[in-house]
C-alpha cells in the first residue's frame, strides 16, 4: 500500500511522520504486550507441556485428524455439487416464463435463506427417527449424520447460489439477448449458449466465495456427531492421557482450517483479477483506501 | 398451537434470551467492526496490518469453531466467565470482521472528490473521516449492514450448543417431552423469522429515512 494512492490524507509532513510513528510504536506495543499477556496465560495454564504436545507426533492420533479432514472435505464436495445443481435449477425457475414455476422457486428460495441453517440441520437430523410418517426411501439420511448436514448446507448454499446465477445473467446488457432473439434463437438455445455461459463467468468468484462459506458451515457437523475435524478435535480435547489438550487440539485444527479457506478465498480473489483482465474497456473499480482494485475479497457473505 | 400455549415459559425464555444475544452481539460487532474499519484506511502503517490480520484471519474461521475455542478453550486458560459472554465474544468478534469490510467498502463509495474537497480546506484524517466520509458511507453501508446483522441472528443459533439456554436451544427439551418435532421446529423458526423480518423492516425504513439524492 503507498501512501501516494489514498485521498483520505494528505501526503504526511515531517509533523504528521512523528506523530504516525508515535502511534505505530504505540499501537505494535499494545498488541505486543495484549499477545505476550495471551502467551502469559498459555504457560501459566501449562498450554505449552510437552505433554500436551506430543499426541500430536503420534501417527495415530495424525491419522485421526487427516480422517476428519477426509470426513469435512467429503461433505464439502458433496454439499459444493448439490448446491450448484440446486442453484442451476432454481435461477432457471426464477428466470422462468411461466409464472407457477417462477413463484414456487421464489417462495423455496426465500424460506430456506431465511430459515437458519443449523436449524435446517437438525431438525433433518431429528426428524427420521422421531416422525412416525417420515417416507421410508429416505431412511439413509438416518444411518450417517453426514446426510443432514450435506442435505442442509445443500439446501441452504443452493438458494444463495441460485441468486448468484441470477443476479449475474440479469447483470448482461439487454444487447446480448435481444440480438439472440433477433437471430431467431428460442429461449433455452439463448439461455444455455448466451447468457448462462457470461453470467456465470461474471459470477464466478462470487459463487467460489460463497463455496468459502460451504466449507466453513460443514464445521456445524460437530454439532450433529459427524466425525469431521472439529468433533476430532474435540475427542482430542477430552484424551485424560495427554493431560486434555483441547486448545492445542484447537489450534491445530484451525490452522487446517483457516489454510483450506484461504486457499479458496485466494481462488476466488485471483479468478476475479484474472477475468477482469481479460475485458477491455471494463471500468475498474479502485480501492479509495489502497488504491487496489476490489476484488472478491471485500465479498460480504457469512 | 398447543405446542406453542403448552411450552409458552420455555419458548418466550429462549425467545428473549436470542433478543438479548442480538442486541449484544449486534452492539459489540457495530463497534468492533468499524473501530477495524478505521484502522484499516488510517494513515499508520501498523493498525492497517492488525485490521488486515484480523479480517482475513476471523473471516477464514467457522463461526463453530471460533465458540468452541472461546467456550470450551477460555475456561482452561482460567478466563471464567458465563457462556451468555462468551457467546457475545464469538459471535459479536466473528460478526465485525464482516461489518468491518461493509464499511470499508462504504467508504470506498464516496466519491473521491468529497475527501479531497475536505483536505483541500484543510481538515485532517480524523476529521475527514468523522465529518465527511463517514456520515456518507453510512447511508451506503445500511443494506449490507442489515443483512449481516441478519445472518448474525441465523448464526446466533450456534450458541445453543454451549450452553446458552436461547431459542433455539428449547427444542432438545420440548422434543424430549414429547412435542411433534415438525411443529417445535416451525415455531422456533417462527420465532426466528419475527426478529429477521422486523429487523429487514427496520433497516429498509432507516434506508429510506437517510436516502438523499446524489
Amino acid at each position: 500500500m503507498s501512501q501516494k494512492a489514498t485521498v483520505l490524507f494528505d501526503a504526511p509532513g515531517p509533523r504528521a511522520r512523528r506523530r504516525n510513528a508515535i502511534i505505530g510504536v504505540l499501537g505494535i506495543a499494545l498488541l505486543a504486550g495484549g499477545l505476550a499477556w495471551v502467551v502469559y496465560r498459555f504457560d501459566q495454564t501449562g498450554q505449552f507441556d510437552s505433554q500436551k504436545w506430543d499426541p500430536f507426533q503420534y501417527t495415530a492420533i495424525q491419522q485421526m485428524i487427516l480422517d476428519g479432514l477426509k470426513a469435512t472435505l467429503k461433505a464439502f464436495a458433496l454439499a459444493v455439487v448439490f448446491s450448484l445443481v440446486l442453484g442451476a435449477l432454481l435461477a432457471a425457475a426464477r428466470l422462468s416464463d411461466h409464472r407457477p414455476v417462477r413463484w414456487a422457486a421464489t417462495a423455496f428460495v426465500t424460506f430456506f435463506r431465511a430459515m437458519p441453517l443449523l436449524i435446517l440441520i437438525f431438525f433433518l437430523y431429528l426428524a427420521p427417527a422421531k416422525l412416525s410418517y417420515w417416507p421410508g426411501f429416505l431412511d439413509f439420511i438416518n444411518d450417517d449424520p453426514m446426510w443432514p448436514l450435506v442435505i442442509g448446507l445443500s439446501l441452504y448454499n443452493g438458494t444463495v447460489q441460485a441468486e448468484n446465477m441470477r443476479a449475474g445473467i440479469l447483470a448482461l446488457p439487454k444487447g446480448q439477448s435481444e440480438a439472440a432473439y433477433a437471430l431467431g434463437l428460442r429461449k433455452y438455445q439463448v439461455m444455455t449458449f448466451i447468457l448462462v455461459p457470461q453470467g456465470i463467468r461474471s459470477m464466478l468468484p462470487t459463487i467460489i466465495s460463497q463455496m468459502v462459506v460451504t466449507l466453513k458451515d460443514t464445521s456445524l457437523g460437530f454439532l450433529i456427531t459427524y466425525e469431521e475435524l472439529l468433533f476430532i478435535a474435540k475427542r482430542l480435547g477430552s484424551y485424560q492421557d495427554y493431560g486434555l489438550p483441547l486448545i492445542p487440539a484447537a489450534i491445530v485444527v484451525g490452522t487446517i482450517y483457516i489454510i483450506s479457506c484461504m486457499i479458496l478465498s485466494g481462488v476466488a480473489v485471483w479468478l476475479e483479477r484474472f477475468l477482469s483482465r481479460g475485458r477491455k474497456g471494463r471500468v475498474q473499480k479502485i480501492d479509495v483506501v489502497s488504491g487496489e482494485t476490489l476484488g472478491a475479497g471485500a465479498g460480504i457473505s457469512v | 398451537m398447543k405446542v406453542l400455549t403448552d411450552n409458552w415459559d420455555l419458548i418466550s425464555e429462549g425467545f428473549v434470551t436470542t433478543l438479548k444475544l442480538t442486541l449484544w452481539c449486534g452492539l459489540v460487532a457495530l463497534v468492533l467492526g468499524t473501530l477495524l474499519a478505521a484502522c484499516r484506511v488510517s494513515p499508520v502503517a501498523p493498525l492497517r496490518w492488525f485490521g488486515a490480520a484480523y479480517v482475513n484471519l476471523v473471516r477464514n474461521t467457522p463461526l463453530t469453531l471460533i465458540m468452541f475455542f472461546v467456550a470450551l478453550g477460555f475456561p482452561k486458560l482460567n478466563w471464567n466467565m458465563d457462556y451468555f459472554t462468551f457467546a457475545v465474544i464469538a459471535v459479536g468478534g466473528y460478526t465485525a470482521a464482516f461489518i468491518c469490510e461493509a464499511v470499508r467498502s462504504g467508504i470506498n463509495t464516496v466519491p473521491i472528490g468529497q475527501a479531497e474537497a475536505a483536505r483541500s480546506i484543510g481538515m485532517s484524517f480524523n476529521q475527514t473521516l468523522t465529518l465527511i466520509v463517514l456520515p456518507q458511507a453510512l447511508r451506503a453501508v445500511i443494506p449490507p449492514i442489515g443483512s449481516l446483522l441478519i445472518a448474525m441472528v441465523r448464526n446466533s443459533a450456534i450458541a445453543s450448543a454451549f450452553n446458552v439456554h436461547d431459542l433455539f436451544g428449547t427444542n432438545a427439551q420440548m422434543v424430549e417431552n414429547g412435542n411433534d418435532v415438525v411443529l417445535v421446529f416451525l415455531w422456533i423458526a417462527v420465532g426466528y423469522l419475527i426478529i429477521t423480518l422486523s429487523m429487514s423492516a427496520l433497516f429498509a425504513l432507516l434506508e429510506k429515512k437517510l436516502a438523499v439524492a446524489r
